[in-house]
């Protein structure tokens, strides 16, 4: 086994040792699922009000989606209560090893700095997406009493598998900054937000600077993926982001070592 | 295996390690002493390619500790101050996971971990949580981890400091054993450790060397002169002056009225003349005996010689 995932294996083993995990995941889900059955109910109710003039709305052109109504606004949904978690979990990544000067043991093994960069990202990304398939039962829900394009359902968390990785990649540089993981994880949820955030003021111009906001900001990639198109622009833009995030990180960790 | 050349570690403004010089030879247990905050981590820090160093140059095994060293990770054993432990995993599973990343072959892992168990008298704990541990097993897991892989040469920092009596014999045994077969540096100060443990002194001050000698050398070079205590029962004012009045006799200095150590040349043997003296005048012979130097002596005279010129220059 590669020294990669060693550090992974181990950084996901505590994880699951940690209350911190199971607390996240309990909430995450809880709010999820809350939203999640507030707006099937939404659904389910306008569609019994829609029945009558099914065959006039028809005519209009007008469909009610399970697909558009409800997995569409669920997984927006995710994304936003991702945005808030995330942090939590990254936190401990480097800011707990230099607390608990454990990571001289990592510095003083043959391993390259970046294998244990990666090795953290990986290990959060893993737990993340564990907590991404807990929720998943949702989807299985609607797959049993309804039946949604699969299609899109893919694209979707394919969409939200890559923004996640981007929080994470920024709740791990947070955490390379300090020892404090508090203040890692208010890093981390600060940088994440503003990332997120950066569309709002370009919904109000149409200016070149409002195009390029739109352009970095996190969720304005997210409609492709959530129409079930897979751009790969989209993916590009995603994984260049995490790249970029993990190469600052690894310039941190090793200018640290000068200080 | 280890050699460091003219070692210069700036923090900033403040100098951690100024111009350090020094060689070990595969095979030897060096002793790295100097009290807190002398640089002796930082030192190590270097040589095991955590830090790098400011000015100068290190080299282990031949290879460099800046462009090499990946190759001397592989080598090298360290056990840091504070011995990194993850606290909420299981002994054994946690030196399976040192073992991977020292790139031990995953074959070879679970005998490699056996073998650092039974080395270090951890097989009772082995399945049991390292932060529910006792401060001195803790160590011996710091010490184990450090060992997994066979290093060449360990590299280890106070190991042991916060130890109880008992434990710190115990590791005392366990790093003289490790001795025989491994090269080790190792730092203290905690100065009778290393008289047990060393064959050879490096005594850091503020940064810099201030003696580098095997034990007896060391010893041979600070007698300079030679000390005798003398403890009378009935202490008169005129006693310092007529010692001080004695044939070879180059000062004498008042320890309390009743005390007094005599230093002398070297090859005299004064001891006679001052108890000819006492016995003449009265004074009441409690004690006579000849004061060796201890390494505690050597050390206190080293780290603070300086500072006493300075102040007596003030």
């Amino acid at each position: 086994m590669k020294p990669i995932f060693w550090i992974a294996r181990r950084e996901i083993g505590s994880f699951f040792y940690s209350p911190i995990f199971y607390v996240v995941t309990t909430v995450f889900l809880v709010l999820y699922s809350f939203l999640f059955f507030a707006i099937l109910s939404d659904y389910s109710q306008g569609s019994m009000q829609a029945a009558p003039q099914a065959e006039a709305l028809q005519k209009a052109g007008i469909s009610i989606n399970v697909n558009e109504l409800v997995i569409v606004p669920s997984l927006g949904n995710m994304g936003v209560i991702l945005l808030f978690i995330i942090p939590l979990i990254t936190m401990r990544s480097f800011a707990e090893e230099r607390k608990n000067k454990t990571l001289s043991l990592l510095l003083s093994s043959p391993v390259h700095l970046s294998a244990i960069v990666a090795g953290k990202f990986l290990a959060c990304l893993i737990v993340v997406g564990f907590m991404i398939l807990l929720s998943s039962y949702s989807i299985a829900f609607i797959v049993l009493i309804g039946q949604p394009e699969l299609g899109p359902i893919v694209s979707g968390y394919l969409g939200i598998l890559l923004m996640t990785g981007c929080y994470i990649a920024m709740g791990v540089f947070a955490s390379s900054l300090t020892d404090n993981q508090i203040v890692a994880a208010v890093i981390g949820f600060g940088l994440a937000l503003l990332m997120w955030l950066l569309e709002l003021p370009a919904q109000s111009s149409d200016s070149d600077i409002g195009m390029i906001l739109k352009y970095i900001s996190l969720r304005s990639h997210q409609e492709s993926f959530l129409k079930g198109v897979l751009d790969t622009s989209d993916i590009a833009y995603y994984l260049s982001f995490m790249a970029f995030i993990l190469f600052v990180t690894h310039q941190v960790l090793d200018s640290r070592r000068w200080r | 295996m280890i050699e460091v050349e003219h070692l210069t570690k700036n923090y900033g403004p403040r100098s951690a390690v100024k111009d350090l010089s020094f060689q070990i030879n595969q095979g030897e247990v060096v002793g790295f002493l100097g009290p807190n905050g002398a640089g002796k981590s930082t030192t190590m820090n270097i040589l095991t390619c955590i830090l790098p160093a400011t000015e100068g140059k290190a080299r282990v095994c031949g290879f460099d500790t800046f462009d090499q060293s990946l190759e001397i990770r592989k080598v090298i054993g360290y056990l840091p101050e504070t011995p990194p432990l993850y606290q909420d995993m299981v002994v054994a599973k946690f030196l399976e996971f040192a073992a991977g990343l020292r790139n031990v072959p995953k074959k070879k892992i679970a005998a490699a971990v056996d073998r650092v168990l039974q080395q270090c008298g951890l097989g009772d704990v082995r399945h049991r949580i390292i932060g529910r541990l006792s401060k001195g097993y803790q160590q011996r897991v710091g010490l184990a981890q450090a060992l997994i892989h066979d290093p060449k040469i360990l590299i280890l920092d106070e190991p042991t400091i916060g130890l109880d009596p008992i434990q710190i014999i115990e590791i005392r045994k366990l790093i003289q054993e490790l001795g025989t077969s491994h090269t080790i540096l190792l730092s203290s100060h905690i100065l009778p450790e290393v008289t047990q443990i060393c064959q050879r002194v490096i005594i850091i001050n503020e940064g810099e060397i201030v003696a580098m000698d095997t034990l007896d050398g060391l010893n041979a070079s600070m007698r300079h002169t030679r000390r005798l205590e003398l403890k009378v029962r009935n202490p008169a004012d005129d006693i310092q002056n007529k010692l001080e009045a004695l044939d070879k006799v180059l000062s004498v200095q008042t320890r309390g009225r009743d005390l007094f150590v005599i230093e002398s040349e070297p090859e005299a043997h004064v001891q006679d003349e001052v108890a000819r003296l006492a016995l003449d005048q009265l004074w009441g012979i409690e004690e006579l005996k000849p004061i060796d130097m201890t390494l505690e002596d050597i050390f206190l005279k080293l780290t603070t010689e300086e500072k006493e010129v300075k102040e007596a220059q003030i």
